[in-house]
């Protein structure tokens, strides 16, 4: 049975193995994979708290109720 | 590894780097503590998940592309060599895709090098962190905690931190623990964002006079600094390369011992480290307790302050020299911390661009005088350590690439309304929401009980 991994037996000299992870030689797609989900989670962040302020401003940002909330 | 002695080596040294960044997930336990127990009740939650979340993001974009950056910009570019100088087979060995960021038998050193590299980057984005608490964007401070993390501190250290650093070759740059590389960077940037974010509410009054915002919790601060004391072992520690012969340095040192090296390959023992460790940090903690008149939160500041100053000659100082240099920069950091506040109404909340930016530019401009002449690197032609050299690094790391950086960022991020929260959130605080809701559950719960009964 072939392995996802560049090492088939460990009946080798370990002198000549060198990687040993899985599916070598996909490490340009898996970069660009991981860059992109890197960006689209700070844009995804960024629109969550952009909500979550216009929210909590909506519901509680009255001036009664941010005095009574300095009193608590 | 196929020699003992170079098994040996090799897995000593690996395990020497490993133990560092265990060693250094401390300062950020540290942080963590002093910056939640600096903001108030209603707030600490965000606090902590603010400074938390840098820990992924920069940890990832170190692996995208600081790590890289260290590697490709020793010359400048341009300055002593070109993209990857001296040798570009490194930097293409750790782009993101490169053969060296993989797990691989014949490479034992390049992910524990990286992770304490990587954990560097966490301490400078960690000190912006602590002075911008309590009114930035969560947004907003990921941004700068990428910026410094893996962009602005990667330059500096590819420049000024490495063994053939245009800095180094060309002025004669000494910083072994990195009083601005970290510090003063961090400093600076701090600094640059504080410029456009503006102090929190109510800490100035009308006249300018500033006010006290208090900590919610004293003795979580304290606790905070003496854990990034604790973890600033880890730190010193992987600042050195452990073993190292001349052959392989490749310099101008002759004969076959073996030694300890800082960064520039110079070198060093532990043993030495040691010492000016402590001097430097008593130095501090003694001028802190001084000058602040016994305040608990200056004195432990004081300690950082003191080591902060000493780490760029550390690697040489006398231990006394250690001390006393420790106590200037301490004296002069604090002085310049209420002096700023005063003048230029900045709020830096827990002293972070004074402990830091100033005593790391201090202890720059002390350390090219009392280094002077003392050869920068084992490699000929290399200037000498000298005051100007390390005068112009400590402009290059607090202004030029720690304030400047941060302050254009800071600027476009104002503009696009992305940088401060609403003044209402601000009045209510961040964790508003969640403490309602957590109120409301408690209550229900406890209805719940009753029914029970």
């Amino acid at each position: 049975m072939s392995s996802t991994t560049p090492v088939e037996s460990w009946a080798v000299d370990l002198a000549e193995v060198t990687m040993i992870h899985p599916m070598a030689g996909t490490e340009g797609i898996l970069a660009i994979i991981a860059i992109v989900l890197w960006i689209a989670w700070h844009i995804w962040q960024c629109k969550f708290e952009n909500k979550y302020f216009e929210e909590e401003v909506r519901r509680f940002g009255d001036a009664e109720n941010i005095r009574r909330s300095m009193n608590e | 590894m196929d020699t003992e002695i170079g098994a040996l080596t090799t897995v000593f040294t690996e395990f020497y780097y490993w133990v560092t960044v265990a060693l250094m997930f401390l300062i950020h336990v540290g942080f963590c503590m002093y910056e939640v127990g600096a903001s108030r009740h209603k707030n600490h939650l965000h606090t902590l998940l603010k400074n938390s979340m840098l820990i992924p993001l920069v940890t990832i974009t170190w692996f995208f592309f600081g790590w890289w950056i260290y590697w490709a910009f020793p010359g400048g570019p341009g300055i002593t060599g070109g993209l990857g100088h001296p040798d570009p087979s490194f930097a293409a060995a750790y782009t993101p895709w490169g053969e060296s960021m993989v797990p691989r038998l014949d490479d034992r050193i390049s992910g524990v090098f990286w992770a304490a590299f990587l954990l560097f980057a966490w301490t400078a984005a960690s000190i912006v962190s602590g002075a911008v608490i309590e009114r930035i964007r969560s947004f907003a401070f990921w941004l700068f905690a990428v910026l410094i993390g893996s962009v602005t501190w990667a330059i500096d250290a590819a420049w000024g931190w490495h063994f053939s650093g245009w800095m180094v070759e060309i002025l004669g740059y000494h910083d072994a623990y990195a009083s601005g590389v970290i510090h003063g960077i961090a400093g600076g940037c701090a600094l640059g964002v504080l410029v456009v974010l503006g102090p929190r509410l109510g800490k100035f009054a009308a006249d300018g006079t500033p006010r006290e915002i208090l900590p919610h919790n004293p003795w979580l601060v304290c606790v905070g600094l003496f854990l990034i004391y604790t973890g600033f072992w880890g730190f010193y520690v992987a600042c050195n390369v452990p073993i190292i012969d001349a052959e392989t340095i490749g310099g101008q040192i002759t004969g076959v011992t073996m030694t300890a090296t800082t960064i520039y390959l110079t070198p060093t023992t532990l043993s030495a480290i040691t010492f000016n460790f402590l001097m430097s940090l008593s130095g501090g903690m003694l001028m802190g307790y001084m000058v602040s008149k016994g305040d608990a939160f200056w004195t432990y500041s004081g300690g950082l302050a003191g080591i902060i100053t000493a780490s760029a000659g550390n690697d040489l100082y006398h231990p006394i020299q250690a001390m006393i240099i420790g106590g200037i920069g301490t004296w002069g950091c604090y002085k310049l911390h209420f002096w700023v506040e005063r003048k230029f109404k900045i709020d830096d909340a827990v002293g972070a661009v004074a402990v830091h930016g100033y005593a790391g530019f201090i202890g720059l401009v002390i350390c090219g005088f009392v280094l002077w002449g003392h050869p920068s690197s084992p490699y000929e032609g290399f200037a000498p350590i000298s005051p100007w050299g390390n005068f112009i690094g400590a402009i290059i790391m607090f202004w030029v690439l720690g304030f400047l950086p941060a302050f254009i960022l800071a600027k476009i991020l104002a503009a696009a309304n992305l940088l401060r929260i609403p003044r209402e959130i601000e009045l209510l605080g961040l964790d508003f929401v969640s403490e309602q809701d957590k109120e409301i559950a408690r209550q229900e719960m406890v209805e719940a009980e009753r029914k029970l009964v």
